[in-house]
């Protein structure tokens, strides 16, 4: 980790230097009108190497996947391979224009089509629409769907999405976004559905039910079956959220147990990589209920042509063009490499690694739920007295890891919530639960190694209060 | 298997830690007729393989590289310096994910300051936030920022003249909400009266769909007088010569990054910019990187004024953004800052000239007329016979003429949507204005 203090880009500028040189014009010029001539232009000059430079030493100052164990809980930090990005990179894909015209873009059409196909059947659903940008983009795009199906069954009044409270935030959100009302529902001691909170919450206002299994705690829900009966029995539609999918893909497709739709995340479980925030991919897909309503348009195959086709009943377009076309094309790579075999085999290496990481963790930390988990296991951070989860993740910094996903699900205290994934070694796991196990030894015998961590970074803990209430959000000079 | 590392002798260390018998034993809680079901996928293959089957379908298509390139409408043809995908695609920027934990995510947050500094420059804003999916979703959320504002006003104006897929997303994502969605023609400054108490926002998109570059002297007056919000949906490039939005008193800023760094990827990855004015920053949705110190006084930066969002605030966030697309947003952060000042404004200029030079000989054509009044890289030609037809022909010469306009809106048949940019050369435009002609015979 670089930890030499990197001036903003801002303070490298020198008038007069040029970074990229461009060439000359070539034809005769047209004088800009003065009334609309810009008079400044407040940008950096900085010559070419300053910028590879600045640039670069930026990127030293970041934990990666490709640089540490990342074991963010549901955020799925599996390694990202590099095939990926050579298949992304051919010319064909990279400077293709999305308004070409089906004639002129037959390649990337088909690539479309396949991905849709292996998706489907990955998930057990009849249709796929690959245009929502993320998570969050596809959840807002399914909740559409449940909505227009209601309307269009003659139940608009049904306004009310349930949701469990060990949920991510964007399921509310998106919600909200859809003009719904998000109503939660608790969990039951074992960490699933509370199914008498469920059927009291069940009447003639609900439109469906978002449910990610396995949950934020990592278990799977075992009356999925039974969730899906009751919502259906009562007029609603059982949302699924895929965050987790890297614990189903070949073990169980969502689809066969009453999902009506669902979203993936391909930089989660499809192996795209996350790049400090995004872009990601949350295609959606749906059954013979809502197939219909999917955001358009998608690729249909005629005889081996390939051309955009509207479902029948779109909720719309969610985005301009054809979605995060450059993401699909990596996850299609990796699914591709992986067959079928290879994908059951990613989900069970990823339970596997979970569960042997979850047995080692639990002799020195205490368990939500100490029993079988899925691909991630929620901890609780408090090994002694005063001892708090930020607390143990900025130490885990100090030796070399990421910080597990912390304060998260909101139902856990002090929750730490880890998902090794399929990609790291025994030996990674080894080391990192042998490293929890010094820091739960730290947190008794030095306690203010932990309350100071962390110590080896460019800079330590950072007032976020000070900063949110006088907030510098732009370089001014 | 592909990148598993747990060989046979692994995991059976690992099942006798756990204790128990078999990898399936982890899957009981799975409903028992439903686990480990067939999947119908093709066999798995190498990674030589799988290169050689994606290159020949990438191999289909017609890329801006093997064709005179004219056409935009939305994706743009700019060119993309060396260094910028050399340095995005490091490891640690590009497997790095949202930097919650912001003593290990320095780099990419400052990266992120950095682009809301000079993106909030480019507008005349004050506060660009860490971007959205797209220019289309930017420019919805405006619209749900500009109601959520004044919410008991549900009309919004937008122009007629707005790119249509941009239409599209506004009218999805607006359709719970209950909103009008009413078009204005005309000039902007003429149509901006439209705007009365039931309005909430009054949109331009500069320049606008068919490339036509709107006055927007007294809009914001006019449109502020009337109680509304003022969104301009720009160009970015056109900032390097032209007064920006903000010195024209808009309110929000949206935008389409891909001009800005990012290759055109069959219509994405894209990168959704938008801004706001101080006032409104505690509406604004997405992510934002802010200066903060630690105890020693170091300057450091991290994400802050989390409470606008769905992690903390649930529904009532003003938004349900979370992953954004953070490293198209890292490529304009690196374009901008090599292309610079100078950089910036020689891009804009030399889109300027060209596309005038083009206009000018294509407007002297017998039958063709430009229809556009003010532009800068992108106008609209009124073609003797259906465009449609033109593109045609010349993308048998290896000319990507435009966009026939027909394609969105059968009435504009003998209209085409020409965009020159700097990637264009002048053979390249004599070739397109003599094809043309050509063509029209």
């Amino acid at each position: 980790m670089n930890l030499i203090p990197e001036p903003l880009v801002y303070e490298l500028s020198s008038p007069g230097r040029v970074g990229v040189a461009m060439p000359d014009c070539d034809v005769p010029g047209t004088p800009i009108p003065a009334v609309f001539a810009r008079p400044e232009l407040k940008l950096p000059e900085i010559d070419e190497l300053t910028a590879v430079r600045h640039f670069t030493r930026l990127s030293q100052k970041n934990f990666s996947i490709d640089t540490q164990f990342y074991p963010l809980g549901s955020c799925t930090m599996k390694y990202n391979p590099k095939v990926n990005e050579a298949a992304a990179s051919f010319p064909g894909w990279l400077h293709t224009h999305p308004l070409v015209g089906d004639g002129y873009s037959q390649g990337a059409l088909e690539l479309m089509w396949k991905l849709q196909r292996v998706l489907a059947e990955i998930g057990g659903f009849q249709a796929v629409s690959l245009q929502p940008a993320a998570g969050a983009h596809g959840e807002l795009s399914g909740v559409f769907m449940i909505r227009a199906c209601q309307i269009a069954r003659g139940q608009s009044g049904r306004t009310r999405i349930l949701i469990p409270d060990s949920a991510h935030g964007t399921n509310p959100a998106s919600c909200a976004m859809a003009g719904m009302e998000a109503v939660t529902i608790p969990s039951a001691p074992d960490g699933g559905v509370d199914l008498d909170a469920l059927k009291a919450v069940l009447d003639d206002s609900v439109a469906g039910i978002m449910l990610t299994n396995p949950n934020t705690l990592g278990l799977f829900e075992r009356n999925i079956e039974k969730i899906a009966a009751m919502v259906h029995e009562a007029g609603g539609l059982v949302y699924g959220d895929g965050a987790n999918l890297n614990a189903l893909a070949g073990i169980l497709k969502p689809g066969s147990v009453g999902i009506d739709v669902m979203h993936y995340n391909l930089h989660k479980t499809f192996s795209t990589p996350h790049g400090g925030g995004g872009p990601g991919v949350g295609i959606v897909a749906a059954g013979s209920t809502l197939k219909d309503y999917l955001p358009g348009p998608i690729v249909a195959e005629k005889d081996g042509t390939y051309s955009f086709v509207r479902p029948s009943a779109s909720i719309g377009r969610m985005k301009l063009f054809n979605g995060n076309f450059g993401v699909l094309v990596r996850a299609y790579t990796y699914i591709r490499m992986l067959g079928a075999e290879g994908l059951r085999r990613m989900a069970e290496n990823a339970v596997l690694n979970a569960n042997y990481l979850r047995v080692l963790v639990e002799k020195t930390w205490k368990l939500k739920y100490p029993r079988i988990c899925m691909h991630e296991f929620v901890a609780m951070g408090d090994v002694a007295p005063g001892v708090r989860t930020l607390d143990v993740a900025k130490r885990l910094i100090d030796c070399g890891f990421h910080p597990p996903t912390i304060y998260f699900p909101l139902i856990v205290p002090e929750a730490l919530m880890i998902e090794p994934t399929e990609t790291e070694s025994k030996e990674t796991l080894d080391a990192f639960a042998a490293t929890l196990a010094t820091i739960a030894r730290e947190a008794v015998e030095h306690p203010e190694l932990l309350a100071q961590a962390p110590h080896v970074t460019p800079i330590g803990r950072l007032d976020e209060v000070a900063a949110a209430r006088c907030p510098v959000l732009c370089y001014r000079g | 298997m592909p990148f598993i590392p747990n060989t046979e002798a692994d995991r059976q260390a690992m099942l006798s830690e756990i204790g128990i018998g078999s990898v399936e034993a982890l899957f009981d809680d799975i409903p028992a007729g439903k686990r480990f079901p067939k999947l119908d996928l093709p066999k798995g293959i190498s990674e030589m393989e799988v290169l050689r089957e994606i290159g020949a379908m990438a191999a289909k298509n017609a890329t801006a590289s093997n064709f005179a390139w004219f056409l935009g409408a939305g994706a743009y043809n700019h060119y993309i310096p060396a260094l910028v995908p050399a340095l995005a695609s490091r490891g640690e920027f590009m497997t790095s994910y949202t930097p919650y934990q912001p003593e290990v995510s320095q780099g990419s947050l400052q990266a992120i300051f950095e682009y809301q500094s000079m993106a909030a420059e480019l507008f005349g804003m004050d506060v660009v936030n860490a971007s959205h999916y797209d220019g289309a979703t930017a420019l919805a959320e405006a619209v749900i920022l500009a109601w959520r504002s004044a919410p008991g006003r549900k009309r919004v104006l937008v122009p007629e003249a707005l790119h249509p897929e941009y239409k599209e997303v506004i009218r999805t994502y607006l359709k719970a909400f209950d909103l009008k969605v009413d078009e204005w023609t005309g000039s902007a400054s003429r149509a901006a009266s439209g705007v009365d108490a039931r309005t909430c926002a009054f949109v331009v998109q500069w320049p606008d769909f068919r490339g036509e570059l709107h006055d927007l002297a007294g809009v914001a007056d006019t449109v502020h007088a009337a109680g509304a919000l003022f969104l301009v949906h720009v160009d970015p490039i056109l900032t390097g010569i032209w007064k920006s939005p903000g010195s024209y008193g808009a309110d929000v800023v949206t935008a389409e990054g891909q001009s800005l760094g990012n290759a055109m990827n069959f219509g994405g990855p894209f990168l959704g910019m938008m801004g706001v004015t101080t006032k409104l920053v505690r509406k604004l949705p997405g992510r934002i990187a802010g200066e903060a110190k630690d105890h020693e006084g170091r300057r450091g930066f991290v994400l802050t004024l989390t409470a606008r969002e769905q992690h903390i605030r649930r529904e009532k966030a003003v938004s349900n953004i979370c992953s954004n697309q953070g490293l198209v947003m890292l490529q304009t952060c690196i374009y901008l800052a090599a292309m610079g000042r100078n950089g910036m404004r020689k891009v804009a200029e030399l889109c300027w000239h060209k596309a005038h030079y083009a206009a000018s000989l294509i407007g002297r054509l017998p039958g063709f007329q430009v229809a556009n009044g003010t532009f800068f890289k992108e106008f609209t030609v009124k073609t003797p016979v259906p465009a449609a037809g033109i593109v045609e022909k010349l993308e048998r010469l290896g000319i990507v003429p435009g966009l026939a306009l027909s394609r969105y809106e059968a009435k504009r048949d003998r209209e085409l949507l020409v965009c020159v940019t700097e990637m264009n050369t002048r053979e390249q435009i004599e070739l397109l204005a003599r094809s043309l002609q050509e063509a029209a015979k």
